[in-house]
């Protein structure tokens, strides 16, 4: 569900959120118009509505659980964490995190990946969002629902800033 | 002044607890590494919170305007410092992740050698930075990043991390540039 079908249409803060981030064509490859959050990350005053906009949202929802995707979630997600009180965790590639993990296999256009969780991290019947910077297939974030939900958690919401409208999720 | 800071620091009725939530994993990622693990400090939401107030109130109000985060620990430690202190987040990262353009900065590891890079014109000349990661061993990839920023003119008031890994003198490697820690392991 983007901002706007969710009652945040004509919030002022969003469209200097979105002025603020940067299209940077053909990146990683020829066709793809890349969207680079890191524009928005130099704008205080449009970060900080970022984060503001996906806390005041989150914080009366009993919300345990932050789970970030590797690794622009990492920038979003620990601030949301902090301001509602809950833990943050980060969802990796293989090979990164150095305890115990249980692992989700996911497809990319050309073969698939891997995203990892450290065991213990979540507990059963903990209510968790995902945050990432951007949704565009879904593939991702469907890997993350799936690890956590393997472990027993309540994925309430998955919240990226950017959705791709012209790709299906 | 600075081993009084430290002196403050070791006192700090925060420390204790933010050090006993770092959990320790032998032999990552190979044999006989102890590999300091922040991801529990992460689950204590109160030892989180703590770590980053000590860092907000070292640095707020001292006109810094950038906060550059090593990939991938300092992405989560840094911008909630930034956010707190009025900063610009500036993700420093490995090859070929940036979508512009990019200045780079080579670096040694232990076996061959990795680059950092950062995005053309994030920094301003004569801006005042910090470095944030999570952990400083040899200190290598904090003088890269040092390097990175001070090509652009930035000036960079000190490099600040959870844990510093005193025995391997990562100090050394800053020159000139400040290290704050909370935490001192071995």
């Amino acid at each position: 569900m983007f901002a706007a079908e969710n009652g945040l249409k004509g919030d002022p803060r969003l469209q200097a959120i979105s002025d603020a981030i940067r299209v940077v064509p053909h990146f990683p490859k020829p066709g793809i118009m890349f969207q680079d959050i890191t524009t928005l990350l130099l704008d205080h005053k449009a970060f900080k509505d970022t984060v503001d906009i996906f806390v005041d949202r989150y914080r009366d929802m009993d919300i345990s659980v932050v789970a970030g995707v590797e690794a622009r979630g990492f920038m979003f997600g620990p601030s949301i964490a902090l301001a509602i009180g809950a833990k943050f965790v980060p969802l990796r590639k293989p090979r990164k995190l150095p305890g115990e993990v249980i692992a989700e296999a996911y497809d990319l256009e050309y073969g698939s990946d891997c995203l990892e969780m450290h065991v213990g991290a979540v507990q059963p019947g903990e209510r968790v969002i995902v945050i990432d910077d951007l949704v565009a297939t879904g593939g991702t974030l469907s890997a993350a629902i799936r690890l956590l939900e393997r472990v027993g958690a309540q994925v309430v919401e998955c919240a990226c800033v950017i959705g791709l409208r012209e790709v299906k999720t | 002044m600075a081993s009084q800071d430290e002196q403050q620091q070791q006192q700090d009725p925060r420390i204790p607890k933010i050090s006993s939530a770092i959990r320790v994993i032998p032999n990552f990622p190979k044999p006989g590494i102890m590999f300091q693990d922040i991801t529990t400090l992460l689950l204590d939401t109160k030892a989180f919170s703590d770590t980053i107030d000590l860092f907000v109130e070292r640095y707020k109000g001292q006109n810094i305007s950038v906060v550059a985060g090593i990939e991938a620990r300092g992405f989560i430690i840094g911008p909630p410092i930034a956010l707190a202190i009025g900063a610009k987040f500036v993700p420093m990262r490995k090859p070929n992740k940036l979508p512009g353009e990019v200045i780079s900065e080579e670096y040694s590891l232990e076996y061959g050698k990795d680059k950092m890079e950062m995005h053309v014109g994030a920094v301003q000349a004569g801006e005042r930075a910090l470095i944030i990661d999570d952990l400083v061993a040899t200190g290598g990839t904090l003088s890269a990043a040092i390097r990175l920023l001070e090509r652009v003119g930035v000036h960079i008031v000190e490099c600040a991390c959870v844990i510093e890994l005193s025995g391997l003198k990562g100090r050394e490697w800053l020159g000139d540039t400040p290290l704050f820690v909370l935490v001192n392991s071995a």
